[in-house]
């Protein structure tokens, strides 16, 4: 497929699957209504208005702009690494958040949250930051920093972030246990305008960001000292993608808690589709991981209402057959 | 206008992988190095190229020190081919070669008639649209040769350049090692200084305007292949027992061992 149809067809499916987001969940809009909602934003007053105005419109924005970063993240780090295993949780930030939540939830019951967002965001966020902050120090020497040391820095403090984590659990309450649970899989159930506003800033800064690196992450799968002889910046390619993927998939995870799957697989998808180069990789990953999240999030209101599935478990759900249809389908994937 | 290296060290810990080797190459000249596994052959062109600073003695090019060119100048310039890239990713081989392309703004039309003329030089014409992770050793090779050729490809772009090669045609079959060396004697008559190191030593002494044999990094012997390729210098350099023989057509050195 032509790189430029598959991202004018993500970007009709994104529309759409917003929409979705909108009309779809306990209770069903009429479309009408929720064009009507839409076209006056906080100044209709009846039912419909209210529900797209104040629950699923934040809803979905905070949900299509997790779901982009995570993918578009994914699509990066994969490069950066040179690793089709490689994921935004591979440097520590999703460990490392969840030990920052699960210590908020364990003994933070008194803490406040602040301007919108909980104590546990804040905490799962700066649990986050922690670890990418430690796995970066680790792997940075005079010379420059080792992608390599970094990987296994990464497994590194994630394995002891864990370890705290099943420390927290072990001491927990039931009703903690349970809290800390779920926050693991993942749940869009506390978006609001203000986590919106927060989401926004940041996503403008990384989907903006991280497609300037394009070319340089194309040419650092050549190598590193390849890219270096190409002319790249390549220490400081490094440091502003780490930085840029910290920053999004940390306050990402900090908002919307551990969503398994996008960063890993979306980019895998799109390269079936278009190839390795990071010029559409990028935009298109960022695009599909929209797609896929809004999908998900969806069918996680709808299967159950009035309750939620946490949508960590739908992205694999419908994520993974897709991409099996995919990888059985193609005969020359040729990674 | 001119690679020069004057007595340069390389150390890592206490070893001298490169000890006191002098070496001056002009734009249109090809130099070989030859020696033995491990005698300090890639670590020499590392620390031409600017990877690996010397511990003592300078390299300079067109009269600079290395390290006075900034990163975008010294690309356009000097293009250095390694043993092996692990790009392991589905690229189009198009895509690999055009990435040489990436420090100059010379713009998508003109780096496309590269790209063809360097596939065409390095026989690969016939695999531009092929995934570059399932051509075989050889192809590879020949693929990532063509992407440092379109890096210094033009005269215009960047007037005397520098090609640095490790090893270009270890892989390479006879017919596509002949092809290659005679398209790099064109490369290098645009204006390009090229130092590559070699095993083959009769091919090197076929095609190379100079040559410089290494062992335990320090230099044996140096100067046009019929001073270098000599039964005396292969002993010491290899350790092996040679004949040296005249080329019947070309007279070049041919070199015999058992």
């Amino acid at each position: 497929m032509r790189p430029a149809a598959l991202i004018g067809l993500l970007m009709v499916l994104t529309v759409l699957a917003f929409l979705a987001e909108l009309v779809f969940g306990a209770v069903r809009l009429p479309v009408g209504g929720v064009f009507a909602a839409l076209s006056h934003v906080g100044t209709a007053a009846d039912q419909t208005a209210l529900i797209v105005n104040q629950i699923r419109l934040p809803r979905a924005i905070l949900t299509a702009l997790v779901g982009a970063i995570l993918a578009i993240s994914g699509a990066a780090m994969q490069g950066l690494f040179r690793n089709p295993l490689a994921d935004p949780s591979l440097i520590g930030v999703t460990a490392g958040a969840s030990a920052g939540a699960s210590l908020a939830i364990v003994f933070g019951g008194a803490l406040a949250g602040l301007a919108g967002l909980s104590a546990i965001a804040l905490a799962a966020f700066a649990g986050g930051a922690a670890a990418v902050l430690l796995v970066y120090t680790l792997a940075t020497r005079a010379s420059g920093t080792s992608v390599a040391t970094m990987l296994l820095a990464g497994i590194a403090i994630s394995a002891l972030a864990g370890s705290l984590t099943s420390l927290l659990e072990f001491y927990a309450s039931n009703d903690m246990l349970r809290r800390i649970s779920l926050w693991q899989m993942g749940g869009l159930e506390g978006a609001n305008w203000p986590r919106v506003a927060l989401m926004g800033g940041i996503a403008v800064v990384v989907l903006a960001g991280l497609p300037r690196l394009a070319t340089a992450l194309n040419a650092l799968l050549l190598g590193e000292s390849e890219a270096r002889h190409l002319g790249f910046a390549v220490d400081r390619t490094k440091t502003v993608l780490i930085t840029l993927v910290a920053l999004g998939v940390g306050v990402s995870v900090a908002l919307a808690g551990a969503i398994a799957f996008v960063g890993l697989v979306v980019p895998h998808i799109v390269r079936l589709a278009i190839g390795p180069d990071h010029r559409a990789l990028l935009p298109a990953s960022a695009l599909a991981g929209a797609v896929l999240l809004l999908a998900a999030d969806t069918v996680a209101r709808v299967a159950v209402a009035p309750t939620e599935l946490p949508v960590g478990l739908l992205t694999a759900l419908l994520g993974a057959p897709f991409f099996i249809v995919l990888l059985r389908g193609t005969r020359d994937y040729a990674l | 206008m001119t690679l020069q290296a004057e007595a340069i060290t390389v150390r890592r810990g206490e070893r001298a992988l490169v000890a006191g080797v002098s070496l001056h190459v002009e734009p249109g000249e090809m130099l070989a190095v030859i020696g033995a596994n491990g005698a300090g052959k890639s670590t020499l062109l590392h620390a031409l190229v600017g990877d690996l600073p010397p511990s003592a003695g300078r390299v300079s090019f067109d009269g600079r020190s290395l390290a006075t060119y900034d990163r975008l100048e010294r690309a356009r310039r000097i293009a250095f081919l390694a043993q092996a890239s692990p790009l392991a990713f589905p690229f189009t081989v198009r895509d690999v070669i055009a990435l040489g392309r990436s420090p100059h703004a010379t713009g998508r039309i003109r780096d496309a008639e590269i790209v063809d003329a360097v596939a065409t030089t390095t026989d690969i014409a016939h695999l531009l649209d092929r995934t570059y992770t399932r051509l075989s050793g050889g192809e590879k090779q020949r693929v990532q040769l063509a992407r440092v050729l379109a890096q210094v490809w033009r005269a215009e772009d960047a007037g005397d350049r520098l090609l640095l090669l490790d090893e270009p045609v270890a892989s390479l079959d006879i017919g596509h090692q002949s092809l290659i060396m005679r398209g790099l004697r064109r490369v290098a008559a645009t204006g390009v200084a090229i130092v590559f190191v070699a095993h083959d030593v009769s091919l090197a002494a076929a095609h190379a305007d100079g040559m410089l044999a290494l062992a335990d990094g320090g230099p044996v012997a140096s100067g046009p292949p019929s001073q270098v390729v000599t039964e005396a210098t292969l002993e010491r350099v290899f350790d092996a027992d040679t004949h040296v023989i005249a080329h019947p057509v070309t007279g070049t050195p041919v070199v015999l061992h058992d």
